[in-house]
């Protein structure tokens, strides 16, 4: 109330520009964040710098997308980092197995086209049951988060898989016109899913499911298809996310692909804008949470803080972003 | 009420049913004993009875803290990473005995407690993002105060005696666990405060408008989280002979898992004490009895198959859902076709 009384006493232009940086904050705080490291980090503004931070974003950013779809619906998925896992597992398993090996183009192809499509069923198989059980989202991801990571060490029998396959590693190591790879695949991800969200019938589907779940079930909106659709595409780009990994680390260790990231996405998607409740979601805004929690963490790195600090006041700033947006809806 | 409904003709196969149902997470938990103990010689053996208590007291007292705030229907991500902080502190704090090793690391679940409160009750941050703020900072503080190293603990002092000792030929975390069972069942249905948490998760603004102190309440249940998870990290130290700041996690999710399975709802207001740790127990024995099986010969099965088997297990309880209870019973109808109208299904 009383941040209410302030801003009406406060002039015409005072109101201009706080308006402003309450509908750009996480845009202003990128550019604020840019701003510093080129001033203070050395050697800041370098394509080695750039290459670095948007390799390392982009397995982020590329999962962020499918859970900023399932947030919107008022949902979460919490089997994201499994889902990598298993991913991550079946790959090198088809090429390395005797039928890749023997037929090396077709199995490097399967090897892209089996995993993401296991990973979406995974996902699909989610949305069904969440929607088929009526269970809440949390409770219906938290059984493949468990399982999940359970089935890709089970597959692989726990072991660390190496190997060297150049046509695979494509999706992790190739550079075209000079970018990596997984950040074009990121930027396609982001523009694709930013356009269906506001331009395709799907896309207010999902909005309209989040927002009023009740309502959009009366005016006749397939609720259960829309979610069980947002479930699919989570765990497509969690099998997506998958195979970068692996491909950048020229092996597959289920343990460790895809942990914590479930939270990592999350984290991104809130502080890019989307509301947890649903109904309202800026796929943009993840792109933009993303970039600022690794490049908050790499200028800590590069400035000599600790990557436990930074730990800190990761948590410190997912905080902060998430207060201040539900003081500027409260507004 | 149950005269009422003995008076509308409900016969006591019906009535065991719904008790069944109602409770069937102890059935399920009576009947993986069962099977253990008729298949396995050393199962019920009481090194076997001591380890899997001793082990799974930590999670019993994370389990328990996640019961109380899902119960105000939030939920606390941070249990693990400040389990793992509480046991670099009382690692470091050692040297100087029992006492002040455990009061450290309590301190600093309670420190990590009232920020989560804090976060959730004067911010208005939602509890998933508040609690997974909490987690990081815990984590990095951790981490910070261990130098990423695993701290030992002071073997002289006794500290060790807390996690690896015993009191009456049982070992003292499983009476920690018990004794805080004890008192959360107490807490949640003998005091006005266990009333306050059910109501406010049933009903936050209802609860608010009848006068409760609704934002007390969650404060508190988010404190009490984070001192019974900072007991599990006291416990951990003690137990293993080691802080450990990189352990914990995935424990929040575990101990949820255990809370869902004890037939807590997520939705908040309705939840039970006793039957978390028969929860946080089924989970504990399927490793066990996963060991047990491959030392049968009959089958390998990797620890691996731990996780995949407590998710199939998730999903089944979360399948059968609250409605069990009238699923057995119109099941028994089925057989005996003569049972009059009861009532309530058709």
């Amino acid at each position: 109330m009383l941040e209410a009384v302030k801003s009406y006493a406060a002039s015409p232009q005072m109101q201009g520009l706080s308006k402003f940086l309450r509908k750009y904050a996480t845009s202003v705080a990128l550019v604020l964040l840019l701003i510093f490291n080129f001033a203070v980090t050395p050697h800041f503004a370098t394509m080695q710098t750039l290459n670095v931070n948007l390799t390392q974003v982009a397995t982020i950013v590329i999962v962020a997308v499918g859970m900023t779809l399932v947030i919107a619906t008022g949902g979460i998925d919490l089997s994201v980092g499994s889902l990598m896992a298993i991913s991550g597992a079946l790959a090198p398993l088809i090429f390395l197995s005797h039928f890749g090996k023997t037929n090396l183009a077709l199995g490097v192809a399967l090897a892209f086209v089996v995993p993401v499509v296991v990973a979406g069923l995974f996902g699909l198989f989610n949305g069904w049951f969440i929607t088929r059980f009526r269970v809440q989202p949390i409770v219906g991801t938290l059984i493949l988060f468990i399982a999940g990571r359970g089935i890709g060490q089970v597959l692989t029998n726990g072991n660390l898989q190496p190997f060297k396959n150049p046509s695979f590693q494509v999706i992790g190591l190739s550079r075209p016109f000079g970018i990596p790879v997984q950040v074009i695949i990121m930027v396609i991800l982001v523009v694709v899913a930013a356009w269906m969200l506001r331009r395709t019938l799907f896309g207010r589907q999902i909005l309209a499911v989040g927002g009023n779940e009740k309502a959009a079930r009366l005016s006749g909106i397939p609720v259960a298809w829309v979610k069980r659709g947002v479930y699919a595409i989570s765990g497509l780009c969690a099998g997506v996310a998958g195979l970068v990994v692996v491909a950048i680390n020229s092996s597959s260790d289920a343990n460790l692909v895809g942990l914590g990231m479930e939270l990592d996405a999350i984290a991104a998607v809130a502080v890019g804008g989307t509301l947890l409740s649903g109904g309202q979601a800026t796929i943009v805004g993840s792109l933009l949470g993303a970039l600022i929690i690794q490049l908050l963490r790499y200028t800590m790195l590069a400035n000599g803080v600790p990557d436990a600090a930074a730990l800190v006041v990761k948590g410190a700033i997912i905080a902060i972003a998430v207060w201040m947006q539900r003081r500027n809806v409260a507004t | 009420m149950s005269d009422t409904r003995i008076a509308h003709g409900e016969s006591p196969l019906d009535r065991l049913f719904a008790l069944l149902g109602r409770h069937r997470v102890l059935v399920a938990l009576a009947l993986l004993l069962l099977f253990g103990a008729l298949r396995y010689d050393n199962f019920l053996g009481l090194f076997n009875i001591l380890t899997v208590l001793r082990y799974n007291s930590m999670f019993a007292l994370t389990a328990l803290g996640m019961c109380f705030v899902i119960m105000t229907g939030g939920i606390d991500l941070s249990v693990g990473t400040t389990a793992a902080l509480a046991s670099v502190v009382s690692a470091i704090l050692s040297p100087m005995g029992m006492i002040p090793g455990t009061l450290g690391g309590l301190g600093v679940g309670l420190a990590v407690g009232v920020i989560n409160g804090f976060m959730v009750t004067k911010l208005r941050i939602l509890p998933f993002i508040a609690t997974l703020a909490g987690m990081l900072m815990a984590s990095g503080t951790a981490l910070l105060l261990a130098n990423n190293e695993t701290v030992s603990v002071s073997y002289e002092s006794g500290f060790t005696g807390l996690g690896q000792g015993d009191f009456l030929a049982i070992p003292a975390p499983a009476w920690i666990a018990l004794a805080a069972y004890i008192y959360g069942s107490v807490l949640l249905n003998f005091t006005a405060f266990g009333r306050h948490v059910l109501a406010v998760g049933g009903n936050e603004e209802a609860a608010r408008l009848m006068g409760l102190p609704a934002n007390r309440v969650k404060f508190l249940v988010y404190v009490q989280s984070s001192v019974f998870a900072s007991l599990a990290g006291v416990i951990l130290a003690s137990q293993f002979g080691a802080g450990q700041p990189a352990e914990g996690v995935g424990w929040e999710l575990f101990s949820i898992a255990a809370v869902v399975v004890g037939g807590t709802l997520l939705t908040g207001g309705v939840g039970s004490v006793a039957t978390t740790l028969a929860g946080v127990l089924l989970l504990g024995l399927i490793f066990n009895v996963l060991n047990f099986e491959n030392g049968m010969g009959w089958i390998s099965l990797s620890a691996y198959w731990q996780s995949v088997v407590r998710g199939v297990f998730l999903m089944v309880v979360v399948m059968a859902g609250p409605g069990t209870g009238k699923g057995l019973r119109r099941l028994a109808m089925g057989t005996k076709a003569t049972v009059g109208p009861d009532g309530d299904e058709p």
